[in-house]
């Protein structure tokens, strides 16, 4: 059976961070292993800070932006393998 | 009664705005789009002024515990009843138990939901609007949190027309190139005159500092003219002795990034305002969000009170047109 993928698009623009903190480990890795509800960055808008969820359980495949970068509504984060 | 069951990113409750203190320092607050916000308070049959609460790119999910009427109007962000879409710039039934949630933002940055009667909190110094840096006013001072409940206000003058849509051409425009209406000045001959040129022929992009205390943009560097600074003004050329900061004063910390200030901002300080977005533009600056752009475009002071009169109108319009 072929891989689905998900992808995680981001609802704000915004800056993205894979971390909750500078000197923070990142939320997942790419391979890691993610369930529903589970945090896989921040956005930084108005300098409130909104935690981006996974919406399904499986691993990591990629992320697409990376640590700090400027994104806009409906740019894809992440890819997740659904389990 | 309305119960907040998730508040959305930075929602709060909102009118016209806290008028007649800025000399003590206190801005306004109110609706950064002040039009939307009018409109949806008369799709409800508010009175003028009464409290709507104002979203910022990410809908709130809230239940209404009465029976009531609500219109949302603003930015385009489609919300739903119990999970069915229902339309905007319109007065809308709900019943007791119903539940908005809203989906992804599609344009614009904020919309307000205006329900029967208004949002009920105290009013402090004239007015229902959130301070939040100070605490004062809105909803204990603040943005809302889950478990707040919601009470509505008697500021109802009449009985809202159901069926009733705005239309299209009374609705705000998103376009992708915002031209912002400006009058230059008081500081603008502290800029370098091709600085001021530059200034108002760049393409400017929403940086995410863009928020109900100011908006800062990104584009090229500008700089001032070089002088010996007088005493009492910053060492840095794009400091004047301190004076008043009209709504929607433009300035340029070290001729960096310009920074529209609106209705939450400071009330003075000592950068040189080179330019003041008109009065009429300041709710379209509200709807940029983000990475988007924007040109300042220089108008006269008669033109910047013609397109008030303008706005004023149009709402005069909206308001018979709902009338009639």
């Amino acid at each position: 059976m072929a891989e689905e993928f998900k992808s995680v698009v981001s609802p704000l623009p915004g800056v993205f961070y894979r971390r909750p903190s500078a000197d923070a480990a990142e939320y997942v890795q790419e391979g890691g292993r993610v369930e529903v509800g589970d945090t896989i960055g921040l956005i930084e808008i108005m300098k409130n800070f909104y935690e981006v969820k996974s919406d399904v359980a499986g691993t990591i495949d990629s992320f697409i932006v990376v640590n700090e970068e400027l994104i806009d509504i409906g740019q894809e984060i992440a890819r997740i393998v659904v389990e | 009664m309305i119960r907040v069951i998730k508040p959305g990113l930075q929602t709060t409750v909102q009118d016209e705005g806290r008028f007649g203190h800025y000399a003590i320092g206190m801005p306004p607050a109110g609706a950064m789009d002040n039009e939307s916000y009018a409109v949806a308070n008369l799709l409800v049959g508010n009175r003028r002024g009464a409290a709507a609460l104002e979203v910022t790119y990410m809908g709130p999910e809230l239940e209404f515990q009465t029976d009531t009427t609500l219109a949302i109007c603003g930015a385009d962000i489609p919300p739903r009843i119990n999970g069915d879409l229902i339309p905007t710039w319109e007065a809308v039934n709900v019943q007791a138990g119903d539940v908005l949630t809203f989906d992804v933002l599609k344009q614009g940055v904020r919309t307000y939901i205006a329900v029967a009667g208004g949002i009920d909190v105290p009013v402090v110094m004239g007015s229902r609007s959130t301070y939040t840096l100070c605490g004062v006013g809105g909803y204990h001072g603040r943005t809302l949190q889950p478990g707040d409940v919601l009470h509505q206000a008697a500021e109802q003058a009449r009985t809202p027309k159901l069926g009733v849509a705005i239309p299209a051409e009374w609705r705000p425009q998103f376009p992708s190139v915002l031209d912002v209406h400006v009058v230059v000045g008081l500081y603008s001959y502290r800029l370098l005159e091709d600085s001021l040129n530059e200034f108002l022929n760049t393409e400017w992009t929403v940086t995410p500092e863009a928020n109900r205390i100011g908006y800062r943009y990104k584009g090229v560097r500008l700089n001032f003219v070089p002088r010996n600074q007088p005493f009492g003004a910053g060492s840095n050329p794009s400091n004047v002795v301190d004076c008043g900061y009209p709504i929607g004063s433009i300035q340029i910390p070290d001729g960096v990034e310009p920074i529209i200030l609106l209705n939450d901002a400071v009330t003075g300080g000592g950068y040189a305002t080179v330019a003041t977005v008109i009065s009429a533009d300041l709710h379209r600056v509200a709807q940029t969000r983000t990475n988007q752009k924007a040109r300042f475009v220089a108008v006269t002071v008669e033109e910047a009170l013609h397109r008030r009169r303008q706005k004023q109108q149009r709402l005069a319009e909206i308001e018979s047109f709902l009338e009639a």
